[in-house]
């Protein structure tokens, strides 16, 4: 079960400001989900290795070349804000 | 000992290095330093959704060279992890790095402090990719805004955990100076504590002495030099030492230490900072290292600077002292082994040189004293490419062995040699610097210096000994520095006694 704490508790991880009707939904759309891992839960997975993925693959890498990156411009035109060639942000409250 | 307080001082360090790569660790954007802001990004390390990142084999390479000079063992398997947290210094909200299957494990590096030699341990060594780097946007206390640089975020980063067998400040920094020695003689990493390259984090707590469990930890972040490295954790020792002997409780928590202000100071606690939620990258596969791959990289290690250090001492017979110094780069080391290559090579005439002392010396004196007056010892690129390579300090030493010119206006050729790049030969025979080794030419300024200074002649007659010195002197004077001092040393002696 989760409850309103955990659901605030992630809010704020993810940076997320949610209404208290919000909180309420998610705390039973959030729950209902964990209760579907409890039935994973249930199953006998000893000796099992867990599986991070689903292909059979490893060792993908490429070499070490430098390919063509975006114009700074192009790149900018995503950023709500800039200075220059800068991204601007709201200053950060001093950790 | 005073400033802890009799408490025993715990401390481990995590070093980030970045990496010398041509392109970033998942994407093909270039790694290069001090480029205009955002102008080397691509979708894949802006985290587009789609994107898809590839691992740079380069960067494998290089972390597998790190740690098996460390003497990590290699795992046999490691994965990426996501580490997820929001700040604008990445704009994908989440870090790729390592977590549970890191790439090495279980290492060692040798540090040295006051002559003692001690191990410290290396608890982990895994990848990541760099973040974005945030300055405030005009004055610290009155900004309204960071900008953002990405140029950084998705340069590899290797990241490397010591255990906590620190014992002091004096280790730490020690520690610090060794791994990046190891480092930078790897080829791994530019080693550049300024433009960030290299960086260092430290956890730091204190107990009582014999007490088996550890303190409360405190991070200090924010020390980008060896100095400061030393004085951030002294202060924090001395900080952690007073509490505890008041009785009371150290808060875990992240610092930052105030390199201006000499103090660290908190960060405004973050409860949920350590609630990173990693799990396993979903767009990068498991590597499984293949052993003759890495096995080829063992075999071509090159030799590390503290084994260059030992060789140093037993096959040149040089002070320890002049084999650390000899050894803070690998160009130095190999800049100094081509002097002493030069002045012993068989062609050489090196009958002359005995009588300076032993080759391997003179060549050490002359690369600390003179080369290392004009260049730093751990400057790679600056020495390798220095105006005056090392057959040509060598060449200036026969000079002197082979009484061309005096000691110490080699010193003064060695200067020009620097600034010019030409040979002491040239230089010599340019400014007419041969030594006035005719005897006749000399006895004539001998007995002009003699009868210029008849009250010196009178106290070397009343027993003065020093009064021949202060004449010899007078004669080096008139001949700016050219006479051939034992020369010039025995004409006045017997002109002395004749008189
Ligand atoms: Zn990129």
């Amino acid at each position: 079960m989760i409850s309103r704490q955990d659901v605030e508790h992630v809010a704020r991880l993810a940076r997320l400001a949610l209404t208290d009707a919000e909180k309420e939904r998610m705390e039973a759309e959030l729950s209902s989900i964990l209760e579907y891992i409890d039935k994973l839960r249930a199953l006998d997975v000893e000796g099992v290795e867990p599986t991070s993925h689903a292909v059979p693959l490893v060792n993908v890498m490429r070499d070490d070349e430098v390919r063509p990156c975006l114009p700074a411009g192009a790149m900018l035109a995503n950023a709500p804000d800039r200075a220059g060639d800068s991204v601007r942000v709201p200053r950060i409250i001093e950790d | 000992m005073s400033r802890s307080r009799g408490f025993e001082v715990i401390i481990g360090l995590e070093v980030h290095a970045q990496l010398l790569t041509r392109s970033k660790m998942f994407c093909g954007c270039p790694t290069t330093f001090g480029a205009a802001p955002n102008s080397q990004t691509c979708p894949i390390c802006q985290g587009m959704p789609g994107v898809l990142p590839v691992v740079n084999r380069r960067a494998i390479e290089l972390a597998v060279r790190s740690a098996l000079a460390l003497d990590c063992r290699i795992n046999p398997g490691c994965r990426f992890a996501r580490k997820h947290y929001y700040y604008p210094d990445m704009p994908k909200n989440f870090q790729i790095s390592q977590y549970e299957e890191p790439l090495a494990e279980d290492g060692w590096l040798e540090i040295e402090v006051d002559e003692t030699t001690k191990r410290v341990g290396i608890q982990r060594l895994h990848l990541e990719e760099d973040v974005g780097k945030l300055v405030h946007e005009g004055a610290f206390e009155t900004a309204q805004a960071s900008l953002v640089d990405y140029n950084r975020s998705g340069v590899p980063l290797m990241e490397t955990v010591s255990k906590p067998d620190i014992r002091s400040p004096e280790e730490a920094a020690a520690y610090l100076k060794a791994f990046r020695a190891v480092l930078v003689s790897l080829g791994v990493c530019d080693g550049n504590m300024e433009e960030g390259s290299l960086r260092c984090d430290a956890n730091i707590s204190l107990r009582p002495r014999g007490a088996s469990e550890l303190g409360t930890k405190v991070e200090i972040k924010n020390m980008n030099s060896f100095r400061n490295v030393k004085a951030a954790l002294e202060y924090e020792v001395g900080r952690q030492a007073k509490a505890l002997a008041a009785g009371e409780r150290i808060v875990q928590e992240t610092r930052l230490w105030e390199a201006e202000r000499g103090y660290t100071r908190s960060m405004r606690s973050k409860e949920y900072a350590h609630d990173y939620r990693y799990f396993p990258e979903p767009d990068l596969v498991p590597l499984r290292l293949d052993p003759a791959w890495v096995d080829g990289i063992r075999a071509a290690l090159p030799e590390l600077p503290r084994a260059t250090r030992q060789r140093f001492i037993d096959a040149y017979q040089l002070p320890a002292y002049d084999a650390e110094v000899l050894t803070q780069s690998r160009a130095l080391a190999d800049y100094y082994e081509e002097v002493v290559k030069a002045l012993t090579a068989g062609r050489a005439p090196s009958a002359a040189l005995p009588a300076l002392g032993e080759p391997a010396k003179i060549a050490s004196n002359w690369v600390m004293s003179e080369l290392l007056r004009e260049l730093p010892a751990d400057d790679e690129a600056a020495i390798r490419s220095s105006r005056v390579p090392p057959q040509n300090l060598a060449a200036l030493v026969m000079l002197i062995a082979d009484g061309t010119i005096s000691g110490k206006i080699a010193k003064d050729v060695f200067k020009k040699m620097f600034e010019t790049g030409e040979s002491a030969g040239t230089i010599v025979e340019r400014e007419g610097l041969t030594q006035v080794a005719d005897e006749g030419e000399l006895l004539a300024v001998v007995d002009r210096v003699i009868a210029e200074n008849p009250k010196a002649v009178e106290d070397f007659r009343k027993g003065k000994a020093a009064a021949a010195k202060a004449l010899v002197g007078q004669v080096m004077k008139a001949t700016r520095g050219k006479a051939n001092p034992a020369l010039a040393n025995r004409l006045v002696e017997e002109r002395l006694r004749a008189v």
